[in-house]
């Protein structure tokens, strides 16, 4: 194994000999991974196991009038079919709501639809044969007969006296609204001396993963248990709700998460698909599996964005910005989706808009909406790619309407790097941030003023490039205030289980899962710097609920921050654990001693006294040695959860340099950069490469990906043809840069690091688009995704 | 994702596919790159696939009389190799950069494309410029089609149920031959919003014989006859505003859009016609 000594950063308590903390070590499991010996869920296959295929509705909204099985019934290897009637006596419905999201409502989803179908792609009857093939065949045969209801498809209109309301009970289409006003917005607007108002768009989309979603439910009658294969981000939060629905209790269930490919929020959510298939274990006493393909993952997968921002700005001639004003609307799809709600991105926008800034005065309504599409829900940086959009955007167009430099107004009002602790406008509470010194470091990093001599020149030939940031906040290591105040069952705790074998080798059972984002090394560093071993003698377990601590998984970029310092603790307290064995064996103090690179040495001068796997022999092989009364304890658990803070918020900013060709609309990204704070870096080419992802998925954000609807729900680009992802040969170099602002909230000090690159790279390429058409008179673009075609409207072209 | 149950036949000879291709619903499965998707997919269920990988003689690059012919099953990534396609037939050769990834070109044949006839893809459009022709072979022997009589709609072309396409044939090109090749799309490797594929014979410091084949604008690919004339009496201004198309909104572009990439292409492709 190769370690990369890159010099860490100047560290106090973690600065221990043969710290891997700071260090770009190879992930643990990367060997495992890449010679294709991982465990996925696709990879699952039990004795008796029975495949499930759905029929989906295609209607965007239709009452289900009959469904006619018998054909399938008989068809060659299926084994039943299954109708949402008959699932629902296995499983409770469910609703996504949350008491601190105040007045949030939703109507009970059950696992397949009952009666009704409120979206295209909706399952609404099941067929499990011996294999996927004959399971698709039969589904074919599955007659049913629809009564095809009107779609609401349009937010503006979903509120509406005259638009049909999607569920009955609920009185109307209006699932979560939220209001703010703080300071003297009216004053503030009315003594600025500019005020810009523009309406934002953006565009749905959706997270895509490698490995679709996949479960395999293994209902065993004989001992009362199931057991799901399940590829999630939280196997804690879906052994509960499992448990729940099924009338059992949680210990009669055990997920297990091994390898998960990739997951970006979506897969931490309840699917009915996914339900559906463990109630159909119950019901058949033997393993199911279902795997979405991709078509039923257009459909299905959860969306995000979607959303319709009114926002306005006020600056006075000096560059102080005076006030923020929003009014977002957004359509979140037929339910809100259980059980971390389909409020959660709107109230995101609410909080984080005008959050780098001092500006104390803000006002903002968010209105959500239900409708006949897809559900949306949390996907990578909930939120914040539309509050930092709507944020930037203003703060670029107040900036040209004045006449002063972007990056000069923006100095003139981030919330000053010795002011804190201290809160946003929105209340949201900082510890440290250190958004100028980001902007320092990104402003020397990209050559500001020479990529502006340059894009000046190159203007007088005809070539319209653009320069555009993006300073933002980040949401990271959530409290309790996140989902536990709301009385969801989602801990933001975790745990760690740290335990000496043998042969002086360290076991560690994580609460945190891995999804491809390399939590299996950060775990590792983390015990073997706190223990004392070298990394390769550090195995990390993850994802499976009987055997793990209690955790919450990865989501919100709580896995290195929060499950990193469980680890680290963990890894201490075991190193207390044996020292006191080694301190027994050689008749010395415990506190004179210290364990480094997996030798017991005398703390002082090094010195080695005792070889971990000599003092494991001792201890498990001949306890009769030690002195009377003394008991060895060879395995330690520590849990952490933050307190201090609701969250650890982070820091950064980034910047865009692209080209637009103004003859074709399209746009060529040359170069983006990133400075972002996330406090202690635990593994510098893994935080690299998490912007690195971020910023190409917020890259799909701003250009490329979209959902798009016909006026009837329709999805029209569900397929990886015309839905575009975005791909290599069209992304810039991105170049990475850090400030280091740790929290003292834990030892470790480190944030989360996962969502900052999908939270400002999609305004910064907005910016820099409007930046580069701005001489040509171009109407500034708003509406993500900015295709050739909205380019070539701003210009007047078609 | 799994193909509806269909059989399979690996056809041993030519004529043996032919026969094999009065089944109903018989598809001949070639690269398989757009066939297996639309399997997948349910889109197509045919009841037979009739597997034409491995028959002899139908993968060859050769020169026979002033023509490049090019087997039906020669894979894009030969051709892209290929010294005869980049001297001989350099228009085809700008093309198959463009077409997928490495990996579809690598089983992706360059019949199979012809065959398919995506009103999207790059080979027709090509072999419509260069005036081109295709072989194919039927229960009633061989003939020829030239391109222009092939493409007759949407994945419509001119070949009879039980007719298999064997080769494609284009002129050689020589000196005075110029080719010009530009397409839009989002993302290299998808199909593209519109592309233009082009050739024609300098004339002194001018054009002549200009022919333009539009792709992604219709139904089939479309020459752009109005155009050719204007450009070969040297404005490319003119040539621009004499374009006819009339390209349908689609998922990519809406048709004015593509109208406008269209006149964008004609005037980057003029001007590779004009290198000499």
């Amino acid at each position: 194994m190769k370690i990369t000594d890159d010099s860490p950063p100047v560290l106090t308590a973690l600065d221990r000999p043969n710290s891997y903390i700071g260090r770009s070590v190879p992930r643990p499991n990367l060997q495992r991974l890449t010679q294709g010996r991982g465990q996925y869920v696709s990879d699952v296959a039990l004795p008796r196991m029975a495949h499930v295929a759905y029929v989906r509705s295609p209607h965007a909204h239709a009452r289900i009038v009959k469904i006619t099985i018998d054909a399938a019934k008989n068809a060659t290897g299926v084994i039943a079919v299954v109708t949402g009637a008959e699932l629902a006596k296995v499983m409770t419905p469910w609703v996504g709501v949350l008491t601190h999201l105040k007045g949030l409502k939703s109507a009970p989803q059950a696992p397949l639809a009952v009666e009704r179908a409120c979206w295209q792609g909706e399952a609404v009857c099941a067929v499990v044969a011996r294999t996927r093939a004959e399971a698709e065949d039969a589904c074919e045969l599955v007659e049913v007969s629809y009564e095809e209801l009107p779609a609401v498809t349009d937010p503006e209109i979903a509120l509406d006296g005259k638009t049909p309301v999607i569920h009955a009970s609920l009185g109307d289409n209006l699932c979560f609204e939220r209001k703010l006003d703080v300071g003297a917005v009216d004053k503030a607007f009315a003594e600025a001396d500019a005020v810009v108002e523009t309406t934002f768009r953006f565009g749905r989309h959706t997270g895509v993963t490698n490995e679709p979603r996949s479960v395999v439910a293994d209902w065993n009658e004989g001992e009362q248990r199931m057991t799901v294969y399940h590829g999630t981000q939280a196997p804690h939060m879906m052994q509960n709700l499992f448990a729940k629905h099924l009338g059992i209790a949680e210990h009669q269930v055990r997920v297990l998460t091994k390898d998960v490919g990739g997951s970006f929020g979506i897969k931490v959510h309840t699917y009915a698909d996914e339900m559906a298939t463990v109630a159909l274990s119950k019901l058949l006493k033997r393993p199911v599996k279902f795997v979405a393909d991709r078509i039923e993952s257009f459909v299905t997968d959860i969306h995000a964005r979607d959303h319709r921002v009114k926002a306005k700005i006020g600056v006075s001639k000096d560059g102080t910005i005076t006030a923020f004003e929003i009014d977002d609307l957004t359509g979140i799809g037929p339910y809100s989706v259980y059980p971390r709600t389909s409020g959660i991105e709107a109230n995101q926008v609410v909080n984080l808009v005008g959050g780098p800034y001092k500006c104390p005065n803000y006002r903002a309504q968010a209105r959500v909406v239900f409708q006949n599409k897809n559900v949306m829900c949390q996907y990578r940086a909930v939120g914040h790619p539309i509050a930092v959009a709507v944020t930037e955007g203003l703060v670029e167009l107040a900036a040209a309407k004045i006449g002063i430099d972007p990056l000069e107004l923006r100095r003139r009002n981030l919330i000053a790097d010795d002011a804190y602790p201290t809160q946003s406008a929105s209340g949201l509470k900082f510890e440290l941030l250190s958004h100028h010194e980001a902007l320092a470091h990104l402003d020397s990093m990209m050559n500001y003023a020479g990529l502006r001599a340059e894009q000046k020149k190159l203007r007088e030939k005809g070539i319209y490039r653009g320069i555009g940031f993006a300073s933002f906040i980040e949401v990271t290591n959530p409290s309790a205030a996140f989902y536990g105040v709301g009385g969801a069952r989602i801990t933001s705790m975790d745990g760690a289980t740290v335990k000496l074998d043998a042969q002086g080798a360290i076991i560690v059972h994580t609460g945190v899962t891995e999804q491809g984002q390399g939590a299996e090394a950060v775990v590792a560093q983390c015990v073997a710097s706190s223990f004392g071993v070298p990394l390769d003698k550090v195995r990390v377990i993850t994802g499976d609920t009987d055997n793990t601590p209690y955790g919450g998984g990865t989501w919100a970029s709580r896995a290195a921050g929060i499950g990193g310092e469980a680890a680290w603790q963990a890894g201490k307290a075991l190193r207390g654990n044996v020292l006191a064995v080694a301190a027994s064996i050689l008749q010395a103090k415990p506190e004179e001693l210290d364990i480094r690179n997996g030798i017991v040495v005398d703390k002082a001068n090094g010195t080695e006294r005792l070889p971990l796997d000599e003092l494991a022999r001792v201890a498990y092989f001949r306890p009769d040695t030690l002195p009377p009364g003394f008991q060895a304890e060879l395995m330690a658990t520590r849990h952490y959860v933050p307190r201090a803070w609701p969250f650890a918020f982070t820091n950064g900013i980034q910047g865009s340099h692209l080209e637009v060709d103004v003859d074709t609309g399209f746009v060529k990204l040359l170069k983006h950069w990133c400075v972002e704070d996330c406090g202690t870096i635990i593994n510098p080419q893994l935080v690299d490469e998490q912007i690195r992802g971020g910023v190409v998925q917020g890259i799909g954000a701003a250009l490329f990906e979209h959902c798009l609807y016909d006026e009837r729900g329709q999805l029209l680009n569900g397929n990886m043809a015309d839905y575009l992802v975005p791909m290599a040969a069209e992304m810039p170099d991105i170049e990475c840069g850090h400030v280091v602002s740790p929290t003292a909230d834990s030892e470790l000090g480190a944030k989360g690091a996962g969502e900052a690159g999908t939270a400002g790279a999609p305004a910064s390429v907005m910016n820099a688009i409007n930046d580069a058409l701005r001489p040509l008179g171009a109407q500034p673009l708003t509406d993500m995704p900015f295709t050739p075609d909205k380019i070539l409207r701003a210009l007047g072209k078609v | 994702m799994k193909p509806a149950p269909f059989a399979y036949k690996k056809a041993r000879s030519l004529d043996e596919a032919v026969a094999l291709l009065v089944e109903k619903d018989a598809r001949l499965l070639a690269g398989g790159q757009s066939l297996i998707a639309t399997l997948n997919m349910r889109l197509s269920a045919p009841s037979l696939l009739i597997d034409i990988n491995g028959l002899g003689g139908l993968d060859g690059i050769t020169v026979k009389g002033g023509a490049v012919e090019i087997g039906a099953l020669t894979r894009h990534a030969q051709a892209e190799r290929s010294d005869v396609i980049a001297k001989q037939a350099p228009l085809i050769a700008r093309a198959i950069p463009h077409i997928g990834h490495p990996a579809i070109r690598n089983r992706g044949t360059l019949g199979g494309s012809i065959a398919f006839a995506d009103p999207a893809a790059e080979l027709p459009a090509c072999l419509l410029a260069l005036d081109g022709e295709i072989d194919a072979t039927g229960p009633k022997g061989k003939r020829t089609i030239k391109a222009q009589d092939f493409f007759k709609g949407l994945f419509e072309t001119a070949l009879g149920p039980q007719e298999v396409l064997t080769a494609i044939r284009v002129p050689a090109a020589d000196n005075a031959a110029r080719v010009g090749f530009a397409e839009l799309a989002r993302r290299h490797g998808d199909y593209a919003i519109v592309g233009l594929a082009a050739c024609a014979r300098a004339n002194g410091k001018g054009l002549s014989d200009v022919r333009l084949a539009y792709f992604g604008v219709g139904s089939t690919p479309v020459r752009a006859k109005k155009a050719e004339l204007a450009l070969a009496s040297g404005n490319i201004d003119a040539a621009i505003k004499a374009l006819d198309l009339q390209p349908h909104d689609d998922v990519q572009a809406t048709g004015k859009v593509k109208t406008h990439l269209a006149g964008a292409l004609l005037r980057r492709v003029a001007k590779q016609l004009l290198e000499a």
